[in-house]
């Protein structure tokens, strides 16, 4: 028997192991081969490429904006499902789920907090990702289409930040709809159609809320989430971030 | 070993395998593909991604609950149609869009500008000129002094008629900042340098992006009843 517990070790056996292999399709990730297999036997990390580029790494090479954005989406997904648990899309009862996240549920403020903060981090980082992309010239072949696919993920990142808006139905939401949703009418000839359509209603209404509600908690994550996939995926296929010669010096 | 005279230079299997002997190496006439450039020192992506992606996360985590912990989400009243807020505003990222609303028309400020802005967006990469990022100022100096000028006066003109003044100060300022680096003298100073070798489309995204920042940034704290200005420090402001 060993003396001492070495955490290490545990966490090498148990790659050992037979239910490990099952589960990963490989033993331990010692060899350049078995790393590779870490990715391209993953469902969910094959999507990165097999290798990247050292330059690409460095802090000054992207700021992981690219990065930090999903792993938001993923914070806002997370607490977005544990909200949806306590939250009714009908008036004026979500007002009323609010007041019970302030005040019954446990931990409801810091959830409602943790999820507003993310989004809005979001909105922002998703911007900064866009211009940071351009000013490096990460948009120039072959990366144009990865540039189409990122603007629609502003749109997707932008819509899903609008649509929360309404959620909490109180009347910071409801006007900021309300003068939001009075621009569509300005479309010529289709512009009143549309806003009916986007409100299901003249006005901002209960139908409003559970459009903006299905739209922010299905449509929406899900247009996302496929943009996020084929966004990563191009990355890999178009070669990799667009690298720079000083990317690994600091202060270049 | 190369002993099939007509197949020499050629790539290729031979059928007769009693008559050609196995071939170890072929030596092609043909070029091989082009290497467009290096690709640098590579790494594997697991572990080196992977963990810096896990870092970040954990990162990302510890620094949101820290700000959900002491900074509160805005609740006001329950929604009432019949109570108009003065002002009204939309989230702050369409605050910009509102701005542009007080100065124009729904239709350009509310339609027409912002699919502009999208179609702009979507099409950058499809403009093949300038791939190398020729500076500005690099050829034809003197034609492209005329028409910066020449797009500089027709802006500053239409946006003083429509009296947008949040719309034209960040603009002549870059205008300002364009002249400015076409008179800078070469290698002056790194600064002046830098502005002197920026491309068109560097110019023209910049313009894009403190516009929108200077409108955002006065729809958030510069405007209270009826969009009119007002000082963030002034007590009134709604």
């Amino acid at each position: 028997m060993t003396t001492s517990f070495s955490f290490q070790g545990a966490l090498e056996r148990l790659r050992e192991t037979r239910v490990w292999r099952s589960i990963f399709r490989r033993g331990p990730a010692r060899t350049n081969r078995t790393r590779s297999l870490a990715i391209f036997g993953n469902l969910f990390l094959h999507l990165l490429p097999v290798k990247v580029r050292e330059k690409s790494l460095g802090v000054r090479a992207s700021y992981y904006l690219g990065s930090i954005s999903f792993l938001l989406f993923i914070v806002l997904v997370i607490s977005g499902i544990l909200l949806m648990f306590y939250y009714h899309p009908a008036s004026p009862q979500a007002y009323r789920d609010m007041k019970d996240l302030r005040f019954v549920v446990s931990n409801g403020v810091f959830l409602r907090n943790l999820h507003r903060i993310a989004a809005q981090l979001m909105v922002l980082l998703v911007f900064w990702h866009m211009f940071h992309v351009f000013y490096r010239g990460g948009y120039k072949p072959p990366h144009e289409f990865n540039w189409v696919i990122g603007v629609f993920l502003l749109l997707a990142t932008l819509f899903l930040s609008y649509t929360g808006y309404l959620l909490p139905w109180d009347q910071l939401a409801f006007w900021a709809i309300t003068v939001g949703t009075n621009i569509i009418s300005a479309m010529p000839a289709i512009g009143k159609k549309v806003r009916f359509i986007s409100l299901g209603g003249n006005r901002v209404g209960e139908n409003a809320l559970l459009r903006f509600y299905v739209l922010h908690c299905v449509v929406l994550p899900l247009i996302a989430i496929v943009l996020i996939a084929v966004h990563f995926w191009r990355v890999r296929k178009d070669g990799g971030l667009t690298v720079r010669e000083h990317d690994d010096e600091p202060g270049k | 070993m190369m002993t099939n005279q007509e197949n020499k230079y050629e790539a290729g299997f031979s059928s007769n395998a009693k008559k050609d002997p196995v071939r170890v190496v072929f030596i092609s006439k043909k070029t091989s593909a082009t290497v467009t450039g290096d690709p640098g020192q590579q790494v594997m992506t697991y572990p080196h991604l992977v963990v810096r992606e896990a870092i970040a996360f954990m990162v990302l985590v510890i620094a949101l609950v820290a700000v959900a912990l002491f900074w509160d989400a805005p609740l006001e009243q329950l929604a009432n149609p019949l109570l108009t807020p003065n002002p009204a505003k939309a989230p702050w990222y369409f605050l910009g869009l509102q701005e542009l609303l007080h100065y124009f028309p729904p239709l350009v400020a509310g339609i027409i500008i912002p699919t502009l802005v999208v179609i702009g967006l979507v099409v950058i990469p499809y403009f093949s000129v300038n791939v190398q990022g020729k500076p500005l100022w690099s050829e034809d100096r003197k034609r492209n002094l005329w028409m910066v000028l020449f797009v500089l006066v027709a802006l500053v003109l239409l946006l003083g008629f429509s009296r947008a003044w949040t719309v034209l100060v960040p603009t002549a300022l870059i205008g300002a900042l364009m002249l400015y680096s076409y008179f800078a003298a070469a290698k002056s100073s790194p600064r002046r340098e830098y502005l002197r070798t920026r491309p068109l489309s560097w110019w023209i995204m910049t313009w894009f992006i403190l516009v929108a920042v200077v409108l955002t940034v006065v729809g958030t704290y510069f405007r209270g009843p009826g969009w009119s200005w007002v000082w963030p420090w002034s007590n009134h402001a709604g």
